[in-house]
């Protein structure tokens, strides 16, 4: 099914904020928003979900942390243990303190890559994606804002958007809706 | 404006006479005698799970070989000597060693919680430097706070260096490397490598450094806070400029000073031993600490109806450093051991080996304290904006930061005499009532909001 969308174009990410505000306050739906940089505090504008990162970080460092705890236990205490410095390596515990600048690698190590690959596979991202950018110039200096235009006055919506200091306003045809 | 509160005034009152009960009963029940000690002891082995059991008569002799063994810095000397005349009846010898020891509880007791309050205030002047030198626009709102907790660093001042002095004069022996035997030559007390270290470590260099210290921070905590009141009331910008430069002057002092004076005025209890990265240590100590109460100021002063324009925002920022500065000083404190612990010297482990031996519960309990409890509590960043979260962890900091003070200076002083009592509880109340009192008084003395501050208006709409 084809849906219609408005496409807005702002200059100035405080004109968006702004417009976002109106936009919202109005009950349209807004799609998505293309900016040329992270524009502050636009999600909590947008009325999006607070991010869960945060919680798959704290899950993958325990994995990491995990990890590092069992590898060094097999490597240095079952599979081949040494006297380092004249300490007898047949207790984790006893030499933990060793391990630990290990443990700590390991714990940041999963975290960051994980929740980099997270984040990617949440985004849809991946090798050789097509770029979903419906404007270059948001890669610029322009800021757009996706209007769902599917169920409700067109020409309302325009004037609203207009009033909000738009440069540009387009409706588009899409082939199908997200 | 703030006014002082009379039931706060009371509160701190209560608090300081209560204390000062509590440290006159300390120096009070010192014994005078060998004999007393000897019932002292016998008493203790009536159930009363003291410290002081590991000297059990009966195997008397072993503990002494592990005192030799671990070479801890006031008695290791003694127990050497021991040996050169060892005509003397060994029990009295010990009874002595112990007598020294709980000789010195009280003034360890009286040392630490001043020393302690002392780091607060000058935490908390090293934080606001750096505010003003990074020129931060979240904190300005809260440089009233901080000017009122380093309120109280002239009154610190003065109570350390009493205490420095009292050890001088002799009065008190907490500071073993001052007894002038050690470094005499002829005498049979004379230690090789305290002697080695008396170029820097001696009587009069050591008061001179202590005293051009605390008079560089107290110089610099009179003219910002000065310059800090007149830009109230400026037409210009002069006053925040100046401020800017003297900030930026004092933190390149205060990063030298501190560092020498926490070889001085910790490192030092145990003369043998060192640690190169001891001076960030007790840093990053001072700043959690002082960190933590400046929110906990912040946090009471909001509840009471004062400083309406601090934000969530703003106690997110302070428990977000909470939170950093604890993970620093677990690192530093685990940088510390671990190299001291896989190298296994014996004059550098012999540190640990007391600490661990004689020390167990405060010193395992501390990194609990320090590092696993903010790190659970204070991870989660919806948790940094909840007051009563911030009050809880910050409760739990400071009391974790009081015992690694408590660790850095019992064991060299007090060794295995000692005991969570009254002198150490009678001190930390006193010198408790007094900072509450002097800190919030100073608070009384200006309004709670600088007026002129350009980055005021920053600070009020700030939002994370």
């Amino acid at each position: 099914m084809a849906s219609k969308v408005i496409h807005a174009l702002y200059n100035d990410d405080d004109i968006l904020m702004n417009a976002v505000k109106t936009v919202r306050a109005e009950h349209y739906h807004i799609e998505e928003i293309y900016t040329p940089f992270p524009v502050h505090g636009l999600d909590k504008a947008m009325g999006l979900e607070g991010t869960r990162i945060a919680i798959t970080s704290f899950m993958y460092g325990v994995l990491g942390l995990t990890v590092a705890i069992l590898m060094m236990n097999f490597i240095m205490i079952k599979d081949w243990p040494q006297d380092i410095g004249g300490k007898p390596s047949f207790s984790y515990l006893e030499n933990m303190p060793a391990f630990v600048p290990i443990m700590f690698e390991m714990t940041v190590f999963f975290a960051a890559h994980l929740m980099v690959i997270t984040f990617y596979m949440r985004s849809k991202l991946w090798p050789f994606k097509k770029a979903e950018n419906p404007d270059p110039r948001t890669t610029d200096d322009h800021f757009l804002m996706a209007i769902d235009a599917g169920h409700g006055d067109v020409d309302a919506m325009m004037k609203v958007l207009e009033a909000t200091g738009a440069v540009e306003i387009n409706i588009v045809e899409q082939e199908q809706a997200h | 404006m703030y006014t002082l509160p009379n039931k706060l005034k009371v509160f701190a009152l209560v608090f300081m006479v209560l204390g000062a009960l509590g440290i006159i009963a300390g120096f009070l029940s010192v014994p005078k005698t060998t004999e007393d000690v000897a019932a002292m002891m016998a008493d203790a082995h009536h159930g009363q799970g003291h410290a002081a059991e590991g000297h059990e008569m009966s195997n008397h002799e072993e503990t002494h070989e592990g005192e030799m063994h671990m070479a801890e810095g006031h008695h290791a000397e003694e127990a050497g000597h021991d040996m050169a005349h060892a005509t003397a009846d060994p029990h009295q010898e010990h009874l002595e060693h112990v007598m020294h020891q709980i000789q010195n509880r009280p003034w360890s007791a009286l040392y630490i919680a001043s020393f302690f309050f002392f780091m607060i205030a000058l935490g908390a002047l090293a934080f606001y430097a750096i505010q003003y030198a990074a020129q931060a626009g979240w904190s300005p709102i809260l440089f009233r706070v901080m000017e009122g907790v380093t309120g109280y660093l002239p009154v610190a001042s003065v109570g350390v260096l009493v205490l420095l002095l009292a050890s001088a004069l002799g009065l008190s022996h907490i500071f073993h490397w001052m007894d002038p035997e050690l470094v005499n030559p002829e005498s049979t007390h004379y230690d090789k490598i305290i002697a080695g270290k008396s170029g820097c470590l001696n009587v009069p260099f050591f008061m001179i450094r202590a005293l051009f210290f605390l008079l560089g921070w107290n110089a610099y905590r009179w003219l910002s806070r000065k310059y800090s009141l007149a830009d109230d009331t400026a037409q210009d910008q002069s006053f925040f400029k100046k401020n800017f430069k003297l900030s930026a002057g004092f933190l390149v002092f205060f990063i030298v000073t501190e560092s020498i004076m926490s070889w001085d005025w910790i490192m030092s209890f145990d003369p043998h031993w060192f640690s190169t990265l001891f001076g960030w240590y007790v840093f990053a100590g001072m700043m959690v600490c002082a960190i933590t109460v400046i929110a906990l100021v912040t946090i009471y002063l909001k509840s009471q109806g004062y400083l309406e324009e601090v934000n969530d925002s703003h106690i997110h920022d302070l428990a977000k450093f909470m939170f950093a500065f604890s993970i620093f000083w677990t690192y530093l404190w685990f940088s510390q051991f671990m190299l001291i612990w896989y190298a296994d010297i014996p004059e550098e482990v012999t540190y640990f080996v007391t600490r661990i031996e004689d020390y167990k519960l405060p010193f395992f309990g501390m990194i609990a304290m320090n590092f696993v409890f903010p790190l659970l509590l204070l991870m989660n960043s919806d948790y940094k904006r909840v007051n009563w979260f911030v009050v809880m962890a910050g409760i739990v900091i400071l009391a974790g930061h009081y015992l690694d003070v408590f660790n850095m200076v019992m064991p060299a002083t007090v060794g295995q005499s000692w005991t969570i009592g009254v002198p150490e509880i009678g001190a930390l109340m006193f010198f408790f009532g007094l900072f509450v009192y002097v800190v919030f008084t100073t608070l009384t003395k200006a309004p709670l909001t600088p007026k002129n501050n350009p980055f005021i208006k920053e600070s009020k709409h700030f939002h994370y």
